[in-house]
């Protein structure tokens, strides 16, 4: 038991550590240096642009899943990088993921329950 | 089975997390407790989208929701939104610089740039009202304004709590480590815009 508490706090520093490997050249705490944040946020700009762009374009079949996949990259880039999940302890990002993924499959059930994605 | 309170600085010499308290995972409870709150914010708002999803298209006796949605605007807000998370993850970087001046500064940006979504919204409600789409007009308005309500609410609250920390750091009346509490408003005020995310995608941009 002691053994693998000891492995458990182990870890936890290990997280720790390994925010030491992202400290930059002006870097405060942990995470990127505040040009890097500025550089996310550009990222973060573009991708909005080109999925307002997308809504007056016609690319078809591609459209939803175009704009569903910038959804997601946007939203794992905000909580990567500007809730510095990437450079926490795991155990953050596995309370956080377990409510996302949780609540992606109960409603994504639920909808199915009501027939959501048979068009009725 | 012994709560053993082994803690170790790390080797670059500061400990953002535990800040002089031992914990047995050698991580800020605070933290923890505010990652776990945002995990069950995902059901909540899982719940109000997908319940939009279902009623989206049951728009009888008003305007479709192509025909009321101003997407220049709600883009523009969506923009601003995005923005207040930059400004939020500066004032963070600030108060780990222990640099006051500058986290209050960027405090008090962020939450301008909150009220001015909120603003945005309140018009984008009204325009919709004028337009025929009260809340109980039909299952999508009420679906809609249920959704986009609770989430101007979080912003509201978020504000609320920005202007507060902004008051306490400059009467310097945080208690215990004043950089993990303006990390944790942070937090939240990041949950608030990626929820803003997948609304101005599933909402706004895909149409019914």
């Amino acid at each position: 038991m002691s053994t693998q508490h000891a492995t458990e706090v182990a870890d936890a520093h290990e997280g720790h550590a390994h925010e030491g490997h992202a400290h930059d050249d002006g870097a405060h705490g942990h995470g990127l240096t505040d040009m890097g944040y500025v550089k996310v946020a550009l990222v973060l700009a573009l991708l909005t642009g080109l999925e307002v762009a997308l809504t007056y374009v016609d690319i078809g079949s591609l459209f939803m899943p175009v704009l569903l996949i910038l959804m997601v990259i946007k939203f794992v880039t905000v909580v990567s990088f500007f809730m510095h999940l990437r450079f926490d302890s795991k155990i953050f990002s596995w309370l956080f993921y377990s409510g996302l993924f949780l609540a992606v499959g109960v409603y994504l059930a639920a909808l199915c329950t009501f027939q959501f994605f048979a068009g009725n | 089975m012994a709560d053993v309170a082994v803690h170790t600085p790390p080797a670059d010499g500061h400990d953002d997390h535990a800040h002089g308290h031992t914990t047995s995972t050698g991580l800020s409870n605070n933290k923890l407790a505010m990652w776990m709150f945002l995990g069950s914010e995902c059901l909540l708002f899982g719940g109000l989208i997908s319940t939009y999803m279902l009623y989206r298209g049951r728009h009888e006796g008003s305007p479709t929701p192509s025909q009321l949605y101003n997407i220049p605007l709600t883009s523009i807000s969506s923009f601003v939104l995005l923005m207040s998370s930059l400004t939020m993850v500066l004032a963070v970087s600030a108060a780990q610089r222990r640099d006051d001046r500058n986290t209050m500064t960027w405090l008090t940006v962020t939450a301008l740039l909150g009220a001015t979504f909120v603003g945005a919204q309140v018009f984008e409600f009204t325009e919709f009202v004028r337009e025929g789409l009260g809340f109980t007009t039909n299952l999508f308005g009420s679906s809609f304004f249920t959704l986009t309500g609770f989430h101007g609410v979080h912003v509201t609250v978020g504000i609320i709590m920005l202007m507060a920390l902004v008051g306490m750091v400059s009467r310097s009346r945080i208690p215990g480590d004043k950089a993990e509490v303006v990390e944790m408003i942070g937090l939240y005020w990041h949950f608030v815009d990626i929820v803003w995310i997948i609304i101005f995608t599933l909402v706004y941009l895909i149409p019914s």
